[in-house]
C-alpha cells in the first residue's frame, strides 16, 4: 500500500521531473486491452487484471503508463521536442504466492525528440541516475540496436532475418532459430520428417490427401508456407564466423567504455553494425559529458530483451537487492511510436522509477 | 472431522470410491440415488463431500475441504500457484487424459509447436489478427506457449464441443485434452508432434489453507489405511 512515506518519495521525483521541463500528464486505469494485446500478445493477461466493460468490452487496468503517454502525444497536436512525467498506480497481476506489489506507484520521464537521440538518452538516464544517487543501486546499460543491426545484417534470406528480429525479444526461441539457421542445432526430426513429405507431391495434392481444408487459414495459405519452408531447407546455413560474431554479441558484458572499443574491433567483421556502435559511441560522449563514468558503468547487449517491452535501442535498469524487480528502468522505442502514431512517428526514449522500492532503501518505510 | 471431496457422478465418482474401496476404506453416496450425499466406513472422523471435480481445485484452495480428488488438469489450470495452495498426496491411475494442441489435419506444413508459431505469423500478416486457439485451459496453455516463445495467437474460450470451432470459423486451432483422439480425428483435427502439454489423471490433493488442527486424527488413521505419509502442510 501506498504509505504517506512512499507519495513524498513519489512527488519528489515527479516535482524533479517538472523541474527538468517536463508537462505532466494524466491517463486513465482503465486501458482498451485491445492495444496492449495488439502489441504483447496473449502474454500480457499473466500480467495485467482484465475486466469488462458492458460497451467497451475488455479493459486492462493499467500495466504501464507508456504506451497511453505515447497514444496520448501522438493524438495531440502537441509540438516537439515534448518532455512528460507522470505520476499514478500501476497494477500487475502476481501468479505466485509472496510479497511482490500487484499494485504500486510509478512516477514516470518521457522524451519524444529526433534532433539528437544521444542527447535524449543521457539526458534521461543522467536525471534518474541523479535522482537516485547515493542509494545502494547498480546500474546495467544495454541496447537492442545493435543486436538488430547484427541480425539485419546477417549474409542469410530476408525470411530468416525476419524470424529472427520477430523473436529478439524471446530469447528462447530466438536461440533456437540462430542455433538452426547457422547449422548448431541438427534439423528437428519433426522437421526432417516434413520436409520428406512436402518434397513428395505438389502441395494441393498433399493438402487434399491429408483431409477436407477448414478453418480461416486457406489452402493458398497452407501452400504457401510449404513452400517456404522447401526453400529455407535449400538455405545454405549462416557462415560460422558470422554466426560466432552474432553469438558473441549476445553475451557480450562489459563496462561500457571497454564493449565500445569491443564493438569497434568487430565492426569490420559485421560492417552492418557500423551505424549502430557509432550511435552507442555519441551516447557514451554525452553520457560522460553529464558526468557519468563510463569506464565503470555496466554493459549488457541483451539487457531488455526478456522483459516483455518494446526497446529498440538504448535500455537502462537500476538494480536494488537480488530477486526484486527493477527500482528503476526505461530505454529508447521509436518503433512504438510508429506502430500507435497511426502514420506519424517521433524518436522516443523515457523511463519509470518505483517510489515505493525507493522509500524503502531509504529506510522510510518497511516493505 | 476431515472433509474430503470426491466428484459426484460418473466414472470418476465410481472409480474413485474403487480406488479407496480397496485400500480398506468405504465410500457410498446415501439417500436417494439423486440426492448429492455420502459416507465414509472404515475410518472415523471422515466426512464426504460430493462435488463437480471442477469445484474441487477451488474449494481445496479455499480451504472448505481438507482432501479433495479431482484431475490434474484441472488443478494446475484453476489455481494460480497450485503448489502453493495444494500438496500432491498420490496420482489414482486412472481418468487418464493428455491436454493437446491439435491443428486441422489439412495444414501439411505445420507439425511441431515450431511450425504453429511461424504459421501463427503469417496468418497475422494475412488476415490482420492473431491466430486463434479455442481452449478451456487458459491457464495452462498459456504458460507452455509463453514458456515456448510462441507469439501472434490469441486464447478464445471454449467450454465445450471444442474440435468443431475450427471448422465452425470461430477459431484456428485448439487445445483440449483427448485419450483416445477418436473426436479429432472425426473432426479433422491432427495433434502436434511435441507431446502433450499435460498428462493429466486423476489424483488425490491435500488443502494447504484448511484447518488441520481438528483433522489431524482422522488425517493420521487414513492416512496409514492409503499407506501414504502424512504430509507437511
Amino acid at each position: 500500500m501506498t504509505s504517506p512515506a512512499i507519495r513524498a518519495e513519489a512527488e519528489r521525483l515527479f516535482a524533479a521531473f517538472a523541474a527538468a521541463g517536463a508537462q505532466p500528464v494524466e491517463t486513465d486505469i482503465l486501458q482498451p486491452a485491445g492495444t496492449l494485446l495488439d502489441l504483447y500478445g496473449e502474454d500480457i493477461r499473466a500480467r495485467a487484471y482484465v475486466t469488462a466493460d458492458p460497451l467497451d468490452g475488455e479493459m486492462m487496468m493499467r500495466p504501464d503508463f507508456t504506451v497511453p503517454v505515447v497514444q496520448a502525444h501522438m493524438a495531440s497536436k502537441a509540438e516537439e521536442p515534448a518532455r512528460y512525467s507522470y505520476m499514478g498506480e500501476v497494477f500487475r497481476k502476481q501468479d505466485h504466492l509472496g510479497a511482490r506489489a500487484r499494485e504500486y506507484l510509478q512516477v514516470g520521464f518521457e522524451i519524444f525528440d529526433g534532433s539528437n537521440p544521444a542527447q535524449a538518452d543521457a539526458e534521461v538516464f543522467a536525471l534518474f541516475s541523479g535522482l537516485l544517487a547515493g542509494l545502494p543501486l547498480r546500474p546495467v546499460t544495454g541496447d537492442i540496436g545493435i543486436l538488430m543491426a547484427a541480425v539485419r545484417g546477417l549474409d542469410t534470406t530476408d525470411r530468416r532475418k525476419a524470424a529472427l528480429l520477430r523473436h529478439i525479444w524471446r530469447p528462447k526461441r530466438f536461440r533456437a532459430l540462430l542455433d538452426r539457421y547457422a547449422g548448431r542445432a541438427p534439423v528437428p526430426v519433426a522437421r526432417a520428417q516434413l520436409l520428406e513429405k512436402l518434397a513428395q507431391g505438389a502441395p494441393d495434392a498433399l493438402i487434399a490427401q491429408a483431409g477436407p481444408v477448414i478453418g480461416l487459414r486457406s489452402e493458398d495459405d497452407i501452400a504457401a508456407r510449404a513452400a517456404a519452408l522447401l526453400e529455407d531447407a535449400a538455405v545454405k546455413p549462416i557462415a560460422a564466423p558470422e554466426a560466432a560474431l552474432l553469438y558473441d554479441l549476445l553475451g557480450l558484458q562489459a563496462p561500457a567504455k571497454a564493449a565500445l572499443d569491443h564493438l569497434r574491433g568487430i565492426t569490420p567483421l559485421l560492417p552492418a553494425i557500423a551505424p549502430a556502435v557509432d550511435r552507442f559511441a555519441a551516447r557514451l560522449e554525452a553520457l560522460a559529458a553529464r558526468g557519468i563514468a563510463v569506464e565503470t558503468l555496466p554493459f549488457e547487449a541483451s539487457l531488455g530483451r526478456t522483459s516483455m517491452e518494446y526497446y529498440d535501442g538504448f535500455t537502462f535498469v537500476f538494480l536494488g537487492p537480488q530477486g526484486q524487480p527493477s527500482v528503476a528502468s526505461g530505454g529508447r522505442y521509436d518503433a512504438l511510436t510508429a506502430r500507435l502514431g497511426a502514420g506519424r512517428s517521433i524518436p522516443a526514449v523515457g523511463g519509470i522509477i518505483r517510489p515505493h522500492m525507493v522509500a524503502d532503501l531509504r529506510g522510510a518505510t518497511p516493505c | 472431522m476431515l472433509k474430503i471431496g470426491v466428484p459426484s457422478k460418473g466414472r470418476l465418482m465410481e472409480k474413485t470410491f474403487d480406488w479407496f474401496e480397496a485400500r480398506g476404506v468405504t465410500m457410498r453416496k446415501t439417500g436417494n440415488e439423486r440426492e448429492y450425499s455420502g459416507e465414509v466406513q472404515g475410518v472415523s472422523g471422515v466426512e464426504l463431500v460430493l462435488l463437480s471435480a471442477g469445484e474441487i481445485p477451488r474449494e481445496l484452495a479455499a480451504g472448505r475441504i481438507h482432501l479433495g480428488v479431482t484431475g490434474s488438469d484441472l488443478v494446475r489450470d484453476k489455481l494460480a500457484d497450485w503448489e502453493g495452495q495444494v500438496a500432491e498426496l498420490a496420482p489414482l491411475g486412472f481418468g487418464h487424459a493428455d491436454l493437446i494442441i491439435a491443428v486441422p489435419a489439412c495444414w501439411i506444413d505445420v507439425d511441431s509447436i515450431d511450425d504453429l508459431d511461424a504459421a501463427a505469423a503469417a496468418f497475422r500478416a494475412a488476415h490482420g489478427f492473431r491466430l486463434r486457439i479455442a481452449t478451456k485451459y487458459h491457464r495452462l496453455v498459456r504458460e507452455y506457449l509463453t514458456e515456448q516463445g510462441v507469439a501472434d495467437y490469441q486464447l478464445v474460450d471454449s467450454q465445450g464441443a471444442t474440435e468443431g470451432t475450427v471448422k465452425n470459423l470461430t477459431a484456428e486451432a485448439i487445445a483440449d485434452i483427448t485419450s483416445t483422439g477418436e473426436t479429432l480425428r472425426a473432426n479433422h483435427l491432427k495433434v502436434l508432434a511435441d507431446g502433450p502439454i499435460h498428462q493429466s489423471q486423476a489424483t488425490l490433493y491435500a488443502s494447504r489453507g484448511a484447518d488441520w488442527v481438528a483433522a489431524a486424527g482422522p488425517m493420521a488413521a487414513l492416512a496409514a489405511k492409503l499407506g501414504l505419509a502424512v504430509p507437511a502442510l
